[in-house]
């Protein structure tokens, strides 16, 4: 046999196995997540009801749209591939969940499989969801299916381009994405391991905390991951770490992180981005206890990092202050803009006032690297959301209007070197990209 | 044919301060609400937001958020011999007209009645004989007392976030504050506001002399505040643009600081702007109202909205408007004595002095609408009637309100007006002016009175307010010895020059310069169905299911602002409505 006809077997072989794989890939049923065993004590997976799950999963958020019939999807959730809809889970049977039986809802919340076998787009985050008890998860099922208005109407398709409409390839993603199912509690303190249940499992909040991979898998699942909530990107917005000693749950104390989460202001700062819909739509709905486990936990896994706690530059944040209320004709740029637009709210110490002018002295999103997030709160405004505990919508309003593209980035590399803060300036190219991007 | 509307169990006219407590407080039980409000919806953004509200031209000098007389006006006269003319031009007070109303423009001075004040004419029966009444005043006991109104005044201070010091806590004088308030029963939700030269300069002199200088009460936050509605407030930055603007830093109190974006989360509470209310709708036999009739300026048509309950929460001159047009209560004629509704229409007595310092430097663009030192040993408290020949006293203070540059250069008497001299004067003085003022009671008066006008009518063909009024010897007795007061302690300050402009015997009121948004009276309350309009509760004598909210209700005025007084009386009133009305609908005495 000739060297060529044994190099075209070899290829032939291979695209045999290729087929098969890919076939199978496609076409053998995947197994089912079983249901898993109550492994955590009635402490850490409190028996809730099936609304207060779905607060706590926060499923409203994607899957009604803003004004729309609660939990009929429609929701749009710009992914770098596109544009994905959320589906209707309302329990009408030909649009909504109606016929699907528990297996086949816990089937979507651990293993992104819905009725019929179709993979779901991960937009739907049942690689954190995977941690969620069976007691919560048939409580949610009999809240979905009981207490909801079925609404019979579609939610759109979600239409991506070739090949990411082709659903059987996210199966290989999920063998990246999906760690074991269940929850197991770690710290032999049933707060500390209901907030961990609560952060890692149905608040999904390392979704957007945590970075991702090239192939955009969550980085870690759980602290033992030192990846896990050290800061993500979400929409432009730098969604901030949530760990580490320079983190907000090194910085702030427990009831500054129970205050921003449950009503999305605290001393220091007020929630922007895509945050604020999580306080709107789910946080403030959280029990004070259930807040509580959250910031312990999130505080457990930072105060004790090797990293260097975040020591603030008094001289300087002095030093700045004096300067812009000396307020010389010839001072920068930047200084004269923050003065003119800036310094009634959050005054010449950046220190705004408590609960209601976010600090920008050592703020997260003044500081990140990714600027898209501040840069469109000066351009477009922001506002806080309205809670049960503190209404007030207050906003800020935007300055698109009033600031140039030069002007936006001077006034932000001011902020972002004054009064001891440290990062990089702003371009007015990202200011322009930033402008062009988001809306009024 | 005008639409009929679902029934509602109430329905408030006006979503200003008063109607947004109802509003608030009624959505708390649960019943289904509308809210009527005449003109635009505001916010703090966009309407007042930063740097765009700033901006004298358009709101100080073109009265951006106040009513607009083509649409709203009132006419007025002297006396009941002439002829009343249509006001075309805002100028004497300034009504507001759309969410907020006028709490979303005003100053923030906050002030409680002194007890004397709601019991004005028992008071001055007992200390000085009922003969020095004059023939023509028609003052009245209020029909309520200070120690039943303590608690509700100290709710609506703290619901604002008022920032003072107090003088008397539960009888014990504390430094610092006014000694000649009545109790109060806790401090000041927060420290007062800090305090530019000019008020300091006259503190310290007042205090040189044996006066009792202290803060003003302010509804402007000194620090972070939350109220009871979980609503907050951001330190003030001085900017001084509050009288005629929205606050643009969450720092003035104001319905939409205060109350709107709590209330808007009851699903029970509803509110309609661009719609004004043309009357109040009666039962057939006139015991009960059964909805109001307003334009809808959307649908460009007549709405008929029932309701169980009926809240008038619009401003004191339109609703004894609403009233007289509606038939609530016999209006009032001056000739036979006879009727209540319009009677004891009065306003407020002001006055000031202003003092040049060639060589202080004031730097007026710092300051607020209670940046001020007040002194009230001239309090109607404080004053022997007997011995000064009149009745009624007032504050005195220092303020440092703002340095907008159109209306606030003052110049020293010799200065032109106009031309090169005025330019010069106007460059050497702005700046170098410290302003010592009086804020003063007014008595009311038999033939000072709001009626129907027979001539002019509105764009809905509604026969206008017509106002009857002038000043009368006894208030201007009292502005002239607050005069005397006033010169005294600026003339120890030793200004350059000063000159003053008070109201001299046989002045007449002149509806054109601005003097206060504090008209008061017309609908007052008392304990007399023959001479007042509603009861202690401010439920209508006539009509039960009416209660009428706002200055309208004071049978004469105090010499404080209003806000602090018609606030509590306000709680007072909800209070009232929740315990015993809803239950039991009918008259609450």
């Amino acid at each position: 046999m000739s060297i060529m006809s044994k190099v075209l077997r070899l290829a032939g072989a291979l695209i045999v196995l290729g087929v098969i794989v890919i076939l199978a890939i496609m076409f053998v049923p995947t197994q089912r997540t079983p249901v898993q065993a109550q492994i955590a004590s009635d402490d850490v997976v409190v028996a809730s009801s099936g609304e207060y799950v779905s607060r706590l999963g926060d499923c409203m958020a994607c899957h009604t749209v803003e004004g729309g019939k609660p939990f009929a999807g429609g929701y749009s959730i710009d992914s770098p591939l596109g544009a994905i809809y959320s589906s209707n889970i309302t329990p009408d049977p030909e649009y909504g969940i109606g016929n699907w039986t528990l297996d086949d809802f816990r089937a979507a919340l651990y293993d992104g499989i819905g009725k019929g076998g179709h993979r779901l787009y991960p937009a739907m985050p049942s690689a954190n969801y995977r941690k969620l008890s069976e007691a919560d998860i048939a409580s949610l099922y009999d809240y979905l299916m009981n207490e909801v208005e079925p609404v019979a109407e579609k939610a759109p398709e979600t239409e991506l381009p070739f090949p990411f409409n082709q659903r059987w390839g996210l199966r290989l993603w999920d063998w990246v994405a999906y760690k074991d199912a269940g929850f197991e509690p770690r710290y032999n303190d049933p707060v500390l391991d209901r907030g961990a249940y609560l952060v890692e499992g149905p608040g999904h909040c390392g979704a957007c905390h945590s970075p991702r991979t090239a192939l955009f898998v969550q980085s870690g699942y759980n602290a033992e991951d030192s990846k896990f909530l050290t800061g993500g990107v979400i929409g432009g917005w730098y969604a901030q770490p949530l760990r580490g000693s320079n983190s907000v749950s090194a910085y702030w104390d427990e009831a500054q992180m129970v205050s921003f989460l449950k009503t999305g202001r605290n001393a220091h700062s007020g929630v922007a981005g895509e945050m604020t819909a999580v306080v709107s739509h789910s946080l403030q709905y959280f029990t004070d206890e259930d807040l509580t486990a959250i910031a312990k936990y999130l505080r457990h896994i930072s105060v004790d990092t090797e990293s260097s706690p975040r020591v603030l530059n008094v001289e300087a944040e002095k030093s700045t202050a004096a300067m812009l209320l000396a307020a010389s004709p010839d001072m920068e740029l930047g200084a004269r803009l923050y003065l003119d637009n800036c310094n009634a709210c959050h005054f010449s110490a950046g220190r705004g006032a408590d609960g209601v002018f976010p600090e920008l002295v050592g703020n997260s999103m003044v500081l990140a690297d990714e600027q898209g997030g501040f840069l469109d709160v000066i351009l477009n405004g922001a506002e806080m959301p309205s809670t049960a505990t503190r209404p007030s919508r207050l906003r800020m309003p935007g300055f698109r209007e009033r600031l140039s593209d030069d002007e936006v980035a001077a006034l932000a590399s001011f902020v972002r070197q004054a009064w001891g803060n440290n990062a990089g300036p702003v371009t007015a190219k990202t200011v322009a990209e930033v402008r062009a991007t988001t809306s009024k | 044919m005008a639409r009929r509307d679902p029934k509602k169990d109430v329905v408030i006219i006006g979503l200003g301060w008063t109607g947004s407590i109802a509003g608030i407080e009624l959505a708390k039980e649960g019943l289904d609400i509308l809210a009527l409000e005449r003109g635009a919806d505001r916010d703090t953004v966009p309407d007042f937001q930063y740097p765009n509200v700033a901006d004298e031209l358009r709101y100080g000098v073109r009265y951006g958020f106040m009513q607009k007389p083509a649409k709203s006006t009132v006419t007025l006269r002297h006396g009941q011999n002439d002829t009343a003319l249509p006001m075309r031009h805002l100028g004497s007070f300034l009504p507001g007209d759309g969410v907020g109303g006028a709490g979303m423009h005003w100053n923030g001075n906050t002030w409680r009645p002194q007890a004397e004040e709601l019991r004005l004419k028992s008071y001055v029966t007992e200390e000085f004989g009922a003969d020095i009444i004059p023939e023509d005043m028609t003052i009245q006991d209020w029909g309520v007392s200070y120690e039943e109104l303590e608690p509700y005044f100290d709710r609506f201070e703290y619901m604002l976030g008022i920032s003072g010091q107090a003088g008397n806590l539960g009888g014990k004088t504390v430094p610092g504050g006014n000694p000649f308030e009545a109790p109060r029963s806790r401090e000041f939700p927060m420290k007062p506001l800090q305090m530019q030269l000019g008020p300091r300069m006259f503190r310290d002199k007042a205090e040189e002399l044996g006066l009792h200088p202290f803060p003003m009460p302010a509804a402007i936050a000194s620090e972070s505040y939350v109220n009871e509605y979980g609503m907050q407030l951001g330190p003030c930055n001085y900017c001084g643009f509050c009288e005629r603007y929205g606050c643009l830093n969450y720092s003035k109190s104001s319905p939409q600081t205060c109350i709107l974006d709590a209330l808007k989360r009851y699903d029970n509470f509803s509110y309609r702007t661009h719609c004004e209310v043309l009357k109040v709708e009666l039962s057939a036999d006139g015991k009960t109202a059964t909805g109001v009739t307003y334009f809808d300026e959307a649908a460009q048509e007549e709405v008929f909205q029932p309701a169980d309950l009926v809240i008038m929460a619009a401003y004191s001159l339109h609703n004894t408007h609403l009233c007289l047009l509606s038939g609530i209560g016999k209006p009032y004629d001056p000739v036979k004595g006879e009727g209540v509704v319009g009677r004891n229409y009065a306003y407020q007595m002001t006055g000031g002095t202003k003092a040049f310092f060639e060589d202080v430097e004031f730097n007026p663009f710092v300051g607020s609408g209670s940046s001020a030192y007040v002194i009230d040993d001239y309090g109607t408290n404080q004053i022997d009637f007997a011995a000064e020949g009149f009745i009624g006293g007032g504050y005195i203070h220092a303020s440092q309100l703002n340095g907008q540059p159109i209306r606030n250069l003052p110049l020293p008497a010799g200065v032109p007006s106009w031309g090169a001299g005025w330019k010069k004067g106007v460059k050497d003085w702005y700046g170098h002016s410290l302003g010592v003022s009086l804020h003063g009671s007014n008595m009311s008066y038999r033939d000072c009175y709001l009626d129907l006008d027979p001539t002019y009518t509105d764009r809905h063909g509604r026969p206008l307010l017509r106002m009857t009024f002038d000043w009368k010897d006894n208030d201007i007795r009292m502005s002239q010895f607050m005069k005397e007061k006033i010169e005294r302690v600026v003339e120890e300050l030793n200004p350059t020059s000063f000159k003053s402009s008070y109201k001299d015997i046989g002045a007449r009121y002149d509806i054109r310069p601005y003097q206060s948004t504090h008209n008061v009276g017309g609908t007052a309350m008392g304990t007399d169905p023959a001479t007042s309009v509603i009861n202690r509760y401010q439920q209508s004598w006539d009509v039960h299911n009416v209660f009428l909210l706002g200055a309208g209700s004071f049978p004469q005025n105090l010499q404080y602002n209003p806000t602090g007084a018609l606030g509590g009386l306000t709680y007072w009133t909800l209070d009232a409505i929740r315990r015993d009305y809803l239950s039991a609908p009918g008259p609450l005495v």
